[in-house]
């Protein structure tokens, strides 16, 4: 079992993000983590890092308790969300720095080579494209051996064919025993990649199974359409009235 | 944490406004020594312009570090690195390249005119003290606010308050009070009060070093008994201390609780 999440609150004022989720993650599966805007996705993620500090819960991550620790993020690669780096320092300067500030090895080589990013090496990151930032976090991410992966909308921006590359690391990565867990809005991504879906609805796991399960559940035979009707239920239209 | 210093650190150095605060601090320097050919005249004309520029620009350049490197802070955040080394780190990077602009800025054209040579090579040195003292004091509290507020422009707001405050304010209401309890013994309400602010502080203590205390009447003569003392000083620098130490320990409070 690599991380371990039981009955996990969190407030932000009188918003309440998460109302008591148990989240079982165990090793060498890709998990996507899905839901509509603003149903907890993100707020999960950011407690299994420790950016956020849950208000009631326990989180542990590979067998140990992540409150109050720091070492555990070693054994975790992040891909955020929105990529905004240093606007001043370059891209070969960010690479280097992130090393250093890990103490790890890393193999950014190939993954420069892998997306095409040798050009860009010596240009400050405030003259790049979204894509290529996207790039430059994917590389960033990817560059360590941990065996926990977190890639929070790892497409955006991406070209085709950085895309297709991104799914064979991923895949890859998976056939290194890694577990890896994926937050998307692109159902046809999710559904090449993902043994397990976690379904998020108003801070709560809503569904947990397989894909095959997911559609036998709803009586859907396509997956987009499967997940619109988990979004569109009764339960969650009644809440979302209010 | 002595990497993420190491980065903020470099990262400030090569920002233009680092420049811009060293080469006004050169020109300051240069200019105050020709016009006043005297070192002794030109460390006060300096004192009145750091105590309350040093304030000021601290103040604004660790608001605007903080808010500007939030997204980096958040890519940091996710890396093995301890909460409070991070802001720690960048604390230290901002003070620390500020007080080299200060130091370097004013150093250099003091060296080059003979301050060695001169006496008042003391007063210079408390003048780079304190003023050393305020910029590490102001950038902590800086961070200590901008920390407790997501919103810019209030973070901001409340920052340049606190500075015109201790700065402006402060000031008016200690002589305000002065003149309504004037009936009464103020020597020691005038002590406290002035202690309680490091602006007030610094200032004092610069102006009773420099002999001019003479000036200042009998409260002055009360000042120059305690702050002229070997005591007096050390308990004002035991405070300036207090007041840098605060502020860090607050943002150490607010970093480990904070949700990014």
């Amino acid at each position: 079992m690599t991380i371990d999440i039981k009955d996990l609150h969190k407030q932000f004022g009188k918003n309440q993000v998460l109302k008591g989720v148990d989240l079982t993650i165990d090793k060498g599966r890709i998990y996507a983590i899905l839901g509509p805007n603003g149903s907890g996705k993100t707020t999960l993620i950011k407690s299994i890092l420790g950016m956020v500090l849950p208000d009631k819960g326990h989180i542990t991550v590979l067998d140990k308790p992540i409150k109050k620790q720091w070492k555990y993020r070693k054994q975790i690669d992040y891909l955020p969300q929105i990529a905004n780096f240093p606007p001043n320092i370059k891209v070969k300067e960010l690479i280097h720095m992130i090393k250093d500030l890990r103490n790890s090895p890393s193999a950014e080589k190939e993954l420069i080579d892998l997306f095409g990013l040798g050009p860009f090496l010596d240009k400050k990151l405030s003259t790049l494209s979204g894509g290529t930032k996207q790039k430059v976090n994917i590389v960033l991410t990817f560059m360590f051996d941990s065996p926990l992966l977190i890639l929070d909308e790892p497409t955006t921006g991406l070209d085709p064919m950085a895309l297709i590359r991104l799914k064979e690391l991923i895949l890859k990565e998976k056939s290194n025993g890694k577990t890896i867990l994926i937050t998307s809005h692109i159902m046809q991504f999710v559904e090449e990649m993902a043994d397990q879906i976690v379904y998020l609805l108003e801070g709560d796991i809503y569904f947990k199974g397989t894909i095959p399960e997911l559609k036998k559940q709803t009586g859907q035979s396509s997956f987009e359409h499967a997940i619109a009707t988990l979004t569109t239920s009764e339960n969650h239209a009644e809440n979302t009235e209010i | 944490m002595l990497k993420i210093l190491k980065y903020s650190f470099y990262d400030l150095i090569r920002s233009r406004w680092s420049y811009v605060y060293f080469l006004f601090y050169l020109i300051l320097g240069f200019v105050l020594l020709f016009l006043n050919n005297d070192v002794s005249k030109a460390v006060i004309t300096l004192m009145n312009v750091i105590i309350v520029l040093i304030p000021l620009i601290g103040t604004i350049f660790g608001v605007m570090y903080y808010y500007n490197s939030r997204e980096f802070t958040e890519l940091l955040l996710a890396q093995p690195i301890n909460r409070t080394s991070i802001f720690m780190g960048q604390y230290l990077g901002v003070a620390g390249s500020l007080t080299m602009s200060l130091v370097l800025g004013l150093g250099i054209p003091f060296l080059l005119y003979g301050l060695l040579r001169s006496d008042a090579i003391f007063d210079f040195s408390l003048l780079l003290v304190t003023g050393s003292f305020l910029t590490f004091i102001f950038v902590g509290l800086s961070f200590v606010i901008a920390i407790s507020n997501e919103n810019k422009i209030k973070g901001f707001g409340y920052a340049v308050l606190l500075w015109l405050f201790l700065a402006v304010v402060y000031d008016g209401l200690f002589l305000m009070s002065l003149i309504v309890f004037e009936e009464y013994p103020l020597d020691t309400f005038s002590l406290v009060a002035t202690m309680l602010n490091p602006i007030d502080l610094s200032r004092i203590l610069i102006l009773l070093k420099l002999d001019i205390s003479a000036l200042l009447g009998y409260t002055g003569a009360i000042f120059k008994k305690f702050f002229g003392t070997d005591l007096g000083f050390l308990v004002s620098m035991a405070i300036l201390l207090c007041w840098t130490v605060l502020p860090v320990l607050g943002l150490g409070y607010k970093a480990k609780r904070k949700d990014f």
